[in-house]
């Protein structure tokens, strides 16, 4: 089961749904966390456990060799991204520009651009009694995130079973990460908050998750403040809400110091009481 | 002509209220772009007339002609990104999954593939109430490219400013440390880091001033909610001083930000408590630290 936990609008309190309920889910049930925003990972800070493993993460970029190289010209006719620039006789590759798509080093006719590994990013896998919790960083200058955040499905797929409760912290936005992050979810949970801007991006958000003919539900956080425009919203759009984190600025403190929340505030703890049974339920269906 | 960022690494930092109070005590003299394309909320508070709008193309995805195509599988074969798959036994683009490349439509020895150009979202040119003109835009759902569409934002915003004499252009930056960000940054004369007193406030604030410094721009820092937490708030001063960022203004944590955002209004205007004070106090710094900067060139 594959839950994904994303928003339009940043700032809104995915990392803090995601780890408190993950962390809430591994009382009883074995859980994987796996934060994919990968530009500004910020779910460890949450949560700690011993290190199963650690890998270095790469993506793939021609390299020139000048010796072997006529030069015809083919590779920068055949890139659409710019990343290869032909100034007379030499070739020069932006390697951040690259998408990997191969096309100038296969193409080549003296096979002058052998793909080579460059750094994209750092995996890290963590397990503390039954949750286990992957995150992966991508480093600073790299410019497309949706790679990692593949390699990181690919990772998460290749060690942990289907049966097991999955929860994905998506990067915000509604743009190329966001659909990686979330293509492969059974179902979303969008978090928001009761404002105009809320509101203005939980739409955003609601109009993605249609498009990819997702399953979703709303979280409120900072229940409370604002205003009825967001509950007016997924009334009338039918739009199940499954749980409204009260906003209290004793939550906020607690998570300015990396803790988790749900332990120390009991009204907290039932709402997340009200997502583990959508869930449950969702997950029993679906395997019936 | 300078360009004016403001980004916060993390999400909800108060970015977009801090700079839309900017944008209203700039006024007629500054042009404003909103690049934060993905979630771009800077509308709701300065109402702008979207007088201006146009359709925004960037990039291309592949289209089979299933009249010429004859099942070889060769595009599948090379595509990189699982783009290509066999739906009801005819060879399928799934067009979230197509990066572009045009790697499939080169090699296809029937030519049954063509590259075709992507609506991927719209930009305006708009009049705010506060008299500025506004650059924004609204990107498709899951498109590519937000990168381009920032630079594009940004790129007219520039050429309002020339042309009308105006001497600051000031953007709202998106989250993260990625393709937008990096396209907000590129060309900017000076940041605004706006950040909060968070574990995850600081940790994205020293990601995000990471890639400022590869740009190696002068930059700035509002620590905003600053009272929530007032050890963190210290140790981010301590970071600010570290880095020589000009440590601007702290903010208290105040419910007057979401106050003013219900009713469509930027702090400034809403004018409770002394946000306002310290906010035209930082405006004020920020172009200061903006002129002594033209004046040693």
């Amino acid at each position: 089961m594959k839950i994904a936990i994303a928003s339009g609008k940043g700032g809104t309190g995915k990392t803090t749904l995601a780890t408190n309920l993950a962390s809430y889910l591994a009382e009883k049930n074995k859980v994987v966390l796996v934060d994919l925003d990968v530009e500004e990972p910020n779910s460890g800070l949450f949560i700690t456990g011993k290190p199963v493993r650690t890998e270095t993460k790469y993506k793939m970029i021609p390299q020139w060799e000048q010796d072997k190289c006529t030069p015809c010209g083919l590779c920068q006719e055949v890139c659409n991204f710019n990343a290869i620039i032909q100034l007379s006789n030499q070739i020069m590759v932006f390697p951040e520009l690259c998408h990997s798509c191969f096309a100038c080093s296969e193409l080549c006719p003296t096979s002058a651009l052998p793909m080579i590994p460059q750094k994209m990013g750092v995996l890290k896998h963590l397990r503390q009694g039954k949750l286990s919790f992957v995150e992966n960083r991508l480093e600073i200058g790299q410019e497309h995130a949706v790679p990692l955040i593949s390699q990181t499905n690919e990772y998460v797929n290749k060690y942990f079973s289907d049966g097991l409760i999955k929860l994905y912290d998506a990067p915000p936005g509604t743009s190329c990460p966001v659909i990686e992050a979330t293509k492969e979810a059974d179902f979303v949970i969008l978090v928001t908050e009761p404002t105009p801007f809320g509101l203005h991006d939980l739409k955003l958000a609601v109009d993605t998750m249609k498009a990819l003919k997702k399953q979703f539900g709303v979280v409120i956080n900072r229940y409370g403040i604002g205003n009825d425009d967001v509950l007016d919203f997924c009334r009338k759009e039918n739009i199940p809400i499954l749980a409204k984190i009260p906003n209290d600025r004793r939550i906020a403190e607690l998570y300015s110091c990396g803790e988790l929340i749900y332990q120390k505030f009991p009204r907290v703890k039932e709402q997340l009481k009200n997502i583990e049974d959508y869930i449950l339920e969702l997950k029993n269906r679906a395997t019936q | 002509m300078k360009e004016i960022v403001v980004i916060s690494g993390k999400g909800g930092t108060g970015k977009t209220c801090i700079t839309a109070s900017f944008a209203y005590l700039g006024g007629k003299d500054i042009v404003v772009a909103d690049c934060d394309v993905d979630a771009a909320d800077m509308h709701l508070l300065l109402h702008p007339d979207f007088g201006k709008s146009e359709d925004f193309y960037s990039g291309v995805i592949a289209k089979i002609d299933q009249d010429k195509c004859t099942g070889c599988g060769e595009c599948a074969d090379v595509c990189r990104f699982n783009a290509i798959p066999v739906i009801d036994g005819q060879y399928t683009v799934k067009p979230l999954n197509c990066e572009g490349c045009g790697y499939c439509a080169r090699i296809c020895p029937t030519d049954a593939i063509t590259m075709e150009e992507q609506n991927v979202g719209e930009w305006y040119i708009s009049t705010t109430k506060a008299g500025n003109s506004m650059v924004h835009a609204r990107l498709g759902i899951g498109a590519e490219n937000s990168g381009k569409l920032v630079t594009k934002v940004k790129n007219i915003a520039k050429d309002i400013a020339e042309r009308t004499n105006k001497n600051y252009v000031l953007i709202d930056g998106s989250p993260g440390i990625g393709c937008p960000v990096v396209a907000s940054l590129s060309g900017a004369n000076f940041v605004v880091l706006i950040t909060e007193p968070t574990v995850s406030g600081l940790h994205d604030l020293k990601r995000v001033y990471q890639l400022v410094k590869k740009f190696n721009i002068k930059a700035g820092c509002i620590i905003n909610k600053s009272d929530l937490n007032p050890q963190l708030s210290d140790q981010i001063v301590e970071y600010l001083i570290n880095e020589s960022i000009v440590h601007i203004a702290s903010l208290p944590y105040d419910e007057t930000f979401t106050e003013a955002m219900t009713i469509g209004q930027t702090i400034v205007e809403y004018d409770k408590n002394n946000l306002k004070t310290i906010l035209t106090e930082s405006w004020e710094k920020i172009i200061q630290l903006n002129e002594n900067g033209r004046k040693t060139k």
